[in-house]
């Protein structure tokens, strides 16, 4: 085996997913055969329990539900599925029709899911890059600072909505308490955060809590790596704190930026479980996100078929997003692979 | 950036801002929990008239709490644990062998790492029936079927920091190890697994948290007997009335372990987070 540890070659070590060049081939081909053998069973021994899970657990039920679009599956059916008539593409005809009801409900809530996702993303953005770059300067409580900063993200995600759903009751939450009794917003009039248009913006204002700490946690990593002297030789020249943070602090951040954004915008966009804890089963309709609308179609109404169509389109675009998103987190060497 | 008189001032403003931000919703569940229910009900009271613990004490009997805490902590770690161990395996051999199709393997675990649970929880749910219908054997509402479904997102997860995390490891620790014979697998049990240690159990940590705030898949297939903290915790609003400080109380207790676990790691889990995610 101490040959197979010679020829790994000079590995990029640090680098997350590591991808060796290909083995170097003369040496391999000198190694006794025996050990080759070993060597080559050795990488599929160990990954074969999470293949086999993998193929369990995402494979299989991945191409079963691109299967429950095509098929008329209701609750009479059920426990009967595999006798489930075959319609074709008559689940996403009466689906996603923009003429019909059901369609245009769709295609207004995938537009208002990337609203919203843009919304949070941004939100978060903004509000983790501000605490990364003052924090990551010394001084007094910062490390305190720091770990009391990640809470929100770090609480169960329905416990942060169930507080946040108790401050937005109507008649006597904290939040209009502040804003109605104590700033006298809104000609005194108590609106309502959980019903009509105000939803949307509620359930904002929760996912940007929870989610802005996971920005703040990647930016601050990303900004450790800026050495102090490069902005002392900037500040000498007079660049302004605003001239330093645009010339030195967000070109440092590029490079973790991409795949940051990207991650957070697809959790975000397939967001459940807020709503879920929020609103119940059934989100407001100005406030109704992919999945949980997926999730009323098939559990609520039990138009499995409607709800298989509509994930068939989601995974899709979803396929076509995380094409994206393993170009930037794999290195390029590993296309030769 | 240089710390001028303004940077300090305007460092003050943002932390100060960012700090009420966070705090705010905190303060409202802790002191809404130490609240008797008379004072909870009227317009919201930054300061409480009256502390009492007592919703501590009722959480427990208004709500079978003690049992939905045992059914979150059976499922959770066992998803945690086969997870991990699954992938400590699988991330091992991603980070430093080399194998026919490793590459089409890292996609897949990538990608479904980023599809959503709604994908899965149908084809799941009818998977399930066709088990009961053919062996007899309930998957739905029982902790085995739980498990199954939260390693959907668990595992993905769990390989892919964790290969972050062995990739980090500096080559030449195990290539000493085998020169002294002990062999591929002697290497990763006697020399990279130690070493990943606070890897590991940060990314088991993550993996607890995750599957302890999970929602989806529980508000469909569990039953009264297996019902999960996340949505047990609806019970106390199920009334006519809502204790919302013994809701509250229930809140700040079911976060404590995943929160201390959290802090605890804290550190490892930036570090894993950056390296595996951020790269």
């Amino acid at each position: 085996m101490s040959h197979s540890a010679l020829d790994s070659g000079p590995a990029a070590a640090g680098s997350a997913p590591a991808v060796d060049p290909e083995p170097g081939q003369p040496k391999a081909a000198t190694a006794p055969p025996t050990r080759k053998r070993r060597r080559s069973f050795l990488p599929y021994g160990l990954i074969l329990p999470a293949a086999i899970l993998e193929l369990l657990i995402h494979i299989g039920p991945m191409l079963l539900g691109i299967w429950i679009a095509f098929i008329s599956l209701n609750q009479l059916n059920l426990t009967n599925w595999l006798n489930a008539p075959f319609v074709g593409l008559q689940n996403f005809v009466n689906g996603l029709n923009p003429e019909s009801t059901i369609g245009q409900a769709f295609f207004s809530t995938v537009g208002r899911t990337l609203v919203y996702t843009i919304l949070v993303v941004g939100f978060s953005w903004v509000l983790g890059m501000a605490g990364a770059v003052f924090l990551s300067s010394n001084f007094k409580g910062r490390a305190l600072l720091r770990t009391f900063f990640l809470v929100p993200y770090a609480l169960p995600a329905y416990v942060g909505t169930i507080a946040w759903a108790f401050m937005f009751n109507q008649r006597d939450g904290a939040v209009n308490q502040i804003l109605v009794d104590t700033f006298h917003l809104f000609g005194d009039e108590r609106p309502f955060w959980l019903l009509g248009e105000n939803s949307f913006g509620a359930m904002i204002v929760v996912n940007v809590w929870q989610l802005w700490p996971f920005a703040f946690l990647m930016l601050m990593a990303a900004l450790q790596n800026v050495p102090t002297d490069v902005y002392e030789a900037a500040a000498i020249d007079g660049a302004s704190l605003w001239q330093q943070f645009r010339t030195i602090t967000l070109p440092m951040v590029r490079p973790a930026n991409g795949v940051l954004l990207m991650v957070m915008s697809l959790w975000t966009f397939n967001q459940f479980n807020i709503p879920f804890v929020l609103f119940g089963a059934s989100s407001p309709k100005e406030a109704t996100l992919i999945s949980p609308l997926i999730y009323q179609n098939s559990f609520g109404s039990w138009n499995f078929g409607l709800g298989g169509a509509m994930s068939v389109l989601l995974l899709i675009a979803l396929f076509i997003a995380s094409v994206f998103y393993i170009r930037m987190v794999l290195p390029k060497g590993a296309d030769n692979d | 950036m240089i710390e001028t008189r303004n940077f300090r001032i305007l460092r003050n403003v943002v932390l100060t801002i960012l700090s009420l931000w966070v705090a705010i919703p905190l303060y409202v569940v802790v002191s809404t929990s130490l609240k008797p229910l008379k004072d909870v009900s009227g317009l919201f009271q930054w300061i409480p008239r009256e502390i009492t613990a007592s919703p501590y004490l009722d959480i427990w009997t208004t709500v079978p709490l003690a049992k939905y805490f045992q059914n979150s902590l059976i499922i959770t770690i066992c998803a945690t644990a086969c997870s991990v161990t699954v992938a400590v395996l699988a991330a091992y051999a991603i980070a430093r062998l080399q194998f026919k199709g490793k590459r089409a393997f890292s996609l897949t675990v990538l990608s479904t790492q980023m599809f959503p649970g709604i994908l899965f929880l149908l084809p799941l749910y009818l998977i399930f029936t066709q088990i009961r219908n053919m062996t007899g054997l309930q998957l739905q509402g029982s902790y085995l079927g739980l498990i199954i479904t939260y390693m959907t997102f668990t595992l993905p997860f769990a390989i892919w920091m964790l290969s972050g995390y062995f990739a980090s490891i500096p080559k030449e620790l195990e290539e000493a190890s085998m020169i002294d014979g002990t062999g591929r697998m002697g290497a990763l049990f006697r020399v990279i697994l130690p070493v990943a240690k606070p890897g590991i159990i940060a990314v088991a940590v993550y993996s607890f948290i995750s599957a302890w705030g999970e929602v989806l898949f529980a508000s469909v297939l569990t039953n009264e007997a297996t019902k999960t903290l996340s949505l047990g915790l609806k019970a106390y609003a199920s009334e006519s009335d809502v204790f919302w400080n013994q809701l509250m109380a229930a809140s700040v207790v079911v976060s404590l372990p995943v929160l201390i676990g959290f802090i605890l790691v804290q550190k490892h889990l930036v570090a894993g987070l950056s390296a595996g995610a951020v790269k």
